[in-house]
């Protein structure tokens, strides 16, 4: 029988139907209900959240506190204030600010360990890694001004490797990568404190502010939050995007299967599951070892069937053709179909719940970063240097574990196919061949209006909304208005389950974009990847400004970005590069500056001004898409595309005002 | 790119790739690598391969680089479902099957070499052109150069019968453009159904049939591939600029008539990377989004009436059309049509009567505009075959006229009669032969038409500076003598006029920017004594230009204080240069070929070059063929200073400049002269000696070697030294 009270609170819980709009998932918790194990979607329900805390308007930055300032029940700005003076504007910008410094410091962090591997592997001191993309590490030396030409591979390898690795500890000078922006975005950042110097020193600069008694100008707070999201965007996020394709390939367009359906009954099943493919990408060597398959065979089982959760599935998806077997909120899941032999976890994201659900099953839950371990777990640490070994001892572990299956096994059908691995050389290519490559067919088609604007929809899922509802509701809309998706991190997955990542969703699209999507083959909407994969976003927006058409920087496209089920501090810090970068951002369910109007109305209207960019918040995904197509609305209409475009026909004379090519 | 084209296209340059390196293997087998391979006449190798690849294809050997690379772009097929994009992959099959049909085309030359004609007419025998040499597409590129020909449609397939293709081609040749044929839909053939319907095929009336097979496409795509090389300065394998060129400078198209086979989408997906779109008219899938063509990619189920319409708008063209008021299909494209034998009603001139032409200045009053009158019999008075004496005596008035321009007007007679159909225009003055076509008279053309389309064309091409025009015919033998009469004493007074000239005692020089919409940086600067380097247009056309268009690609260039009066350098030209050639070039010299020569568009009629071993100049004409004592032909010597490049030791000018005071007068002039081909010798002799003796030497043309004495300079030193070539004791010119 499943159980139909809750144990803590008593009440009658909500029917599965409005948790999730997956099957495959709405079948699992019914499992899970029936078999009295407790899932998030379940303690979503029994422990609400704390008011005051999601509306930022809790500061525990000292021993004085904790001080509670939430807003009036009219919404507007309490008259209270901390016991040290702190305004309510002041605690939610420092809540605020330091969300964005953990979003940052994640993805720095994890690129940090990418160039201290990619540096390795230049210096051949790490077998199993290399370089698979020479052309992006000549490009890369480029960017770091290198001579490229007088230099090998090999040293410009060591060199760029150096470079990145230094990015985090510079004191002086912009980050490197700011460059790639348009010229005008790097003014404005020069111009509004923006422009962000080494990694670490921004976060620690936004730490300091953020202690008690430091920064208590909540614009002053924003605008450093603001610095240290870029260094995750432009930065962390980037340098960890352009390392890992170089050493693992940039992605190309590959075919993909999604879904908790692609675990099988009859191999070893092992998930890879967070955010770092330096450990994924030798799992995957080690699962296709001949010698771990004979392995796997000698304990009864067909084969060995890896597949990846979160952003470690996207790494491996787009570069492996790995199936994904979910998204965030899937992997206790997964656990409960019974034939998960481990689940291997590097970095962020992982619920510590995956280790009390596994241990109802025979699953290994089987940790590998010595910053990531889970009470109870086993812990293999991967070591780089040793890499395939590592690798091997934890799909030794997993094979182990086949025979111990215990309980009947109850795998969902669902499978979905998907085209995934958009990167931005990709795009680029795909719109116009080896010999025309170009943004200039999706430049032409947003100013002839086939195309009615971009939109960024990323993050996570979380578990107090209907899983998964918000972004495909929300993506459909656009693309029914003709506004091309791209897509990432759990938010690519929920498309891919829904079918919307292969072509033959054009059929949800408005007749331009679906003609669009027909000329070049594409989904309408782009999988571009992970969550640090976002940068790819960036990187592709510069290149339509630079294509020309649309204005000079990144705030003049008819663009917007979204997060409609967020949930980490990552997605904030995310949220927060885009806004600086000049992106209308809308995030859903909570916004974690609501208690303080002071703060919100500055990060929802006046930011503009300044930045270019400024942030959003609705809670229907319908409403979501209304307020990012008025916007990419009006970046039409100020760019003069909101009228049909005459047909212009050329004479000889027009000819000779052309320029050179 | 639509999923159904896409995958035909990739199906299409597999079976092309398939067949072409299975044929390769076979010849390989039967000659070597060795074996020397290419088309006629060409400094382009093959000329796709070589614009895209930067891949010299000099023998069958080097065509292993090129399958290399076509291996690589060759897609796999498109799957039905969750297929990966494919337009990318579409695009590069398309590239790769032209790669794989050039060397296709080279081998049927090395095989069958009489397969393909080599000059510019079809014979009855045999209908296909095959590759253009570079004679041919200098020539013809001219026309692309300066807006005579806006483009070409690339036509595959055939109509569903003869009329509906000969009014399809038509169509065509009234805007101007080129018609490319190749590939066959039934068995039929456009080109044939041309010959069949009576239409006159070949280079000369811009019906160009290419080849009977779809393959013929790389013909066409070559040539436009050359173009961006000859007069763009694009550089063999930077592909990129190279198809941009095309897709903003080539005007072409492809018409598909008749069933589209894989092999035909895979040539049209080729076609598409130039910015080339396809309008086909049967209904295959469209594909309307922009991006790499300037609109629309593919349009199709167009109905033959509006094919050609539909396809100028697709390509984003805009053509203007002359209406005529006469019963012929008029229009540059008809310019090269011949009028022989059995099918000349009317003929005069040409030594068999006598013919003149002749234009005055009138003052308004004395003019009324639009009267043409007949004086002797006209066309229909007399029977098939006859010969009449002719003189077409045209009173001009303007308030802007000027006696400097009757000149121009009445040099335009030539063109503007011959662009009707059924009449062919040879000479000019005194000299003029004209041939009327039975199929004209048939259509109801009388003498009195001659005025009609001069009366139009002046004031079209004219209108700022001719207010009215009156053209009198006279076909009664005294009265053409008395025309003759006073017209040649006019001739001479204006060639006084001009022999008069002088750029010392003019103030203002004339831009001439018009090749600018093919050569971006280039600027002839044309001085009373220094002509275009076309040779088609001089100091005095250039000033009329200016008066009918004070905006357009000529103008006056106040030539300022002197530089260099030796070099021809003035500041105000120097000034100007920089301004017009966007920066590229900073200093010209009007006679100097070592300091900063004058840029080079690629329509010279010759280039000259330095020949250190002779301390002289050599200089070759776009009509000669062979091998230069510089050690390259015409069409390579082209290659590397065309595109709007300044190129010390080597420039580009018009026949007439070699008559000069002012040629190379920097270097010595006339007396550094020490090579040319023998024709353009012979063509210029008497120039050639009236200079020599302005300096002091007497029979200079016959100190001036030629291919007939050598083609090396060791080979023609002895001679030079034998001749006491006043070169050899000239200071040193390096």
């Amino acid at each position: 029988m499943a159980q139909k009270q809750d144990k803590d609170t008593g009440k009658e819980k909500a029917p599965e139907k409005l948790l999730s709009v997956c099957d495959a998932t709405l079948h699992m918790i019914g499992k899970a209900r029936k078999e009295g194990i407790s899932t998030a979607f379940d303690r979503a329900e029994s422990m609400k959240a704390c008011p005051i805390g999601a509306d930022g308007s809790c500061c525990k930055n000292c021993a004085m506190g904790p001080c509670r300032v939430p807003a009036t029940k009219k919404g507007e700005e309490p008259d209270k204030v901390g016991v040290c003076g702190a305004t309510p504007a002041t605690i939610a910008a420092r809540n605020f600010a330091r969300m964005v410094a953990a979003g940052s410091s994640a993805h720095c962090d994890h690129a940090r360990g990418v160039a201290a591997v990619f540096l390795l592997a230049a210096q051949g001191k790490i077998p199993g890694y290399g370089i698979k993309d020479v052309q992006k590490l000549l490009q890369l030396g480029m960017d770091f001004g290198l001579d490229v030409e007088k230099m090998t591979l090999q040293e410009i390898a060591i060199k760029v490797g150096e470079l990145c690795a230094a990015e985090f500890g510079k004191q002086e000078g912009d980050l490197v990568f700011t460059r790639r922006a348009p010229l005008k975005r790097q003014e404005l950042w020069r111009k509004n404190n923006l422009m962000p110097r080494g990694i670490d020193r921004e976060i620690v600069d936004l730490m300091h502010r953020t202690h008690m008694g430091v920064d208590q100008d909540y614009q002053n707070l924003i605008t450093q939050a603001g610095r240290v999201a870029l260094v995750d965007g432009w930065g962390g996020s980037m340098i960890a995007t352009e390392l890992q394709d170089i050493m693992f390939g940039t992605p190309v367009p590959i075919t993909g299967t999604i879904n908790l359906g692609v675990l099988k009954q009859d191999e070893v099943n092992i998930i890879v599951h967070g955010h770092d493919p330096l450990i994924a990408e030798m799992v995957v060597v080690a699962c296709q070892d001949p010698e771990m398959i004979a392995l796997a065979k000698a304990q009864g089982a067909k084969g060995i069937n890896l597949a990846g959760m979160c952003c470690t599935a996207n790494e491996v998806l787009m570069r492996h053709g790995i199936p994904i077997a979910g998204n965030f909120l899937q992997q206790e899941l997964a656990i409960i179909t019974g034939v998960v032999d481990a689940m291997v976890v590097d970095v962020q994201c992982e619920m510590q719940s995956i280790h009390q659900v596994a241990e109802c099953f025979h699953t290994e839950i089987i940790t590998t970063s010595p910053k990531a371990k889970i009470e109870g777990a086993t812990h293999i640490e991967f070591d780089e240097h040793d890499a395939i070994n590592s690798a091997k001892k934890i799909v030794t572990a997993a094979i182990a574990r086949f025979p111990k299956r215990k309980g009947k096994a109850d795998i969902p059908r669902e499978t979905s196919q998907m085209v995934v691995g958009f990167s931005h050389e990709t795009i680029n290519y795909l719109l116009g061949g080896s010999f025309r490559a170009s943004y200039r067919p999706l430049n032409d088609n947003i100013i002839g209006g086939r195309i009615r604007g971009i939109a960024g929809v990323v993050g996570c899922n979380n578990a107090r909304t209907v899983h998964d509802q918000s972004h495909l509701v929300l993506i459909k809309e656009l693309i029914k208005n003709d506004v091309i998706v791209l897509t990432t991190g759990c938010s690519a997955m929920a498309c891919g389950k829904a079918g919307l990542l292969t072509p033959e969703a054009a059929k949800y699209c408005g007749s331009g974009l679906a003609e669009v999507c027909e000329a070049v083959g594409i989904p309408p909407v782009l999988h571009m990847g992970s969550c640090v994969d976002n940068s790819r976003i960036l990187i592709a927006a510069s290149a339509v400004v630079k294509e020309g058409g649309l204005g000079d920087d990144i705030s003049d496209l008819p663009a917007a970005g979204c997060a409609p089920e967020w949930m980490s501090e990552k997605a904030i810090a995310i949220g927060h590069y885009f806004v600086a970068s000049g992106v209308y951002t809308i995030f859903g369910v909570t916004f974690p500056t609501t208690g303080s109007k002071v703060v919100t109305d500055y990060l929802f209207q006046e930011l503009e001004e300044k930045w270019g960019g400024m942030w959003g918040f609705a809670k229907d995904p319908l409403e979501m898409a209304r307020m990012m197509i008025a916007h990419i609305d009006k970046k039409r209409k100020a760019l003069g595309i909101d009228k049909a475009r005459e047909r212009v026909l050329f004479d000889m004379a027009m000819r000779r005002e052309l320029d050179a090519v | 790119m639509s999923k159904i084209i896409a995958s035909a296209a990739i199906r299409g340059a597999h079976k092309i790739a398939t067949r072409v390196e299975k044929k390769y293997a076979e010849v390989l087998g039967k000659y070597g690598p060795e074996q020397e391979i290419g088309f006629t006449d060409t400094a382009y190798y093959l000329p796709i391969i070589y614009a895209m690849l930067g891949i010299p294809v000099k023998n069958l050997g080097d065509c292993q680089r090129v399958f290399h690379r076509a291996r690589k772009l060759l897609p796999p097929p498109v799957h039905e479902k969750y297929h990966l994009p494919y337009l990318a992959p579409a695009l590069d099959a398309g590239m790769a099957t032209l790669f794989y049909e050039e060397i296709e085309e080279a081998i049927r030359y090395l095989e069958q070499p009489d397969f393909y004609l080599r000059g510019e007419e079809v014979t009855d025998a045999n209908l296909w052109l095959g590759a253009a040499n570079d004679v041919i597409m200098r020539k013809r590129g001219v026309e692309f150069v300066d807006g005579t020909a806006p483009g070409f449609a690339a036509v595959l397939g055939a109509a569903p019968d003869k009329e509906t293709a000969a009014k399809i081609a038509q169509e065509l040749q009234l805007k101007n453009l080129y018609v490319f044929m190749g590939a066959a839909s039934n068995g039929k053939k456009f080109s044939e159904q041309l010959v069949e319907a009576g239409v006159q095929i070949g280079w000369n009336t811009r019906l160009v049939s290419f080849g009977p097979d779809v393959s013929a496409c790389v013909f066409a795509l070559g040539f436009a591939s050359r173009a961006a090389m000859a007069f763009g300065g694009v550089t063999p394998g930077d592909f990129r600029k190279n198809l941009i060129y095309n897709k903003d400078r080539i005007f072409a198209f492809v018409l598909a008539l008749g069933f589209v086979s894989d092999e035909w989408y895979a040539n049209a997906a080729g076609a598409i990377n130039y910015g080339f779109p396809v309008i086909a008219d049967t209904p295959i899938p469209q594909v309307l989004p922009t991006g790499i063509c300037t609109y629309e990619h593919v349009v199709s189920n167009i109905p033959h009436d509006q094919m050609v319409a539909k396809a100028i708008e697709v390509r984003g063209l805009k053509v203007t059309v002359t209406e005529v008021p006469i019963p012929l299909a008029y229009g540059p494209a008809f310019e090269g049509e011949r009028v022989r034998g059995d099918d000349i009603h009317l003929e005069c001139g040409g030594g068999r009567t006598q013919m003149v032409e002749f234009s005055v200045l009138k003052r308004m009053d004395e003019v009324e505009d639009g009267t043409i009158e007949i004086v002797g019999k006209d066309i229909t008075d007399v029977p098939p075959g006859s010969k009449l004496p002719l003189a077409i005596y045209v009173d001009v008035a303007g308030r802007q006229m000027q006696e400097d321009f009757l000149p121009i007007l009445e040099r335009q007679i030539h063109h503007l009669v011959n662009y009707a159909q059924g009449l062919m225009h040879i000479g000019q003055r005194d000299i003029a032969w004209v041939r009327i076509a039975k199929q004209a008279v048939e259509k109801g053309f009388t003498l009195k038409h001659i005025g009609t389309i001069l009366h139009a064309m002046y004031h079209k091409d004219f209108g700022k500076i001719v207010d009215k025009v009156q053209v009198t015919i006279y076909t009664e033998e005294q009265k053409v003598m008395e025309v003759l009469k006073e017209a040649r004493a006019t001739f001479k007074t204006r060639d006084a006029r001009i022999a008069g000239l002088a750029d010392e005692s003019e103030n203002t020089f004339y831009s001439c920017t018009l090749c600018q919409s093919f050569a971006p940086s280039h600027v002839c600067v044309v001085t009373p004594e220094r002509t275009g380097l076309c040779g088609a247009y001089n100091w005095l056309d250039c000033k009329a230009a200016f008066e009918i268009n004070p905006t357009g690609p000529n103008q006056p260039i106040e030539k300022g204080p002197v530089l260099e009066d030796r070099l021809g350098q003035w500041e105000g030209v120097s000034a100007f240069v920089k301004q017009a050639s966007r920066g590229k070039v900073e200093v010209v010299s009007a006679y100097s070929i070592l300091t900063n020569p004058m840029t080079s568009c690629g329509c010279f009629e010759c280039i000259a070059a330095v020949l250190d071993k002779c301390n002289g100049v050599m200089t070759v004409d776009r009509d000669y063929r062979g091998e230069t004592p510089c050690g390259m032909k015409f069409t390579t010597l082209a290659g590397s200073v065309g595109g709007g490049a300044v190129t010390p030791g080597f420039v580009g000018h018009s026949k007439h400049f070699i008559g000069s005071r002012k040629f190379i007068r920097a270097e010595g002039g006339i007396k550094r002269l020490v090579w040319m081909p023998k024709q353009l010798k012979e063509d210029l002799r008497e120039k050639l000696n009236e200079q020599g003796k302005l300096l002091g030497i007497e029979n200079m043309a016959d100190k001036i070697a030629d291919e007939t004495i050598g083609i090396t300079q060791e080979d023609i030193l002895p001679f030079l030294k034998g001749k006491g070539h006043p070169a050899l004791t000239m200071e040193p010119l390096v």
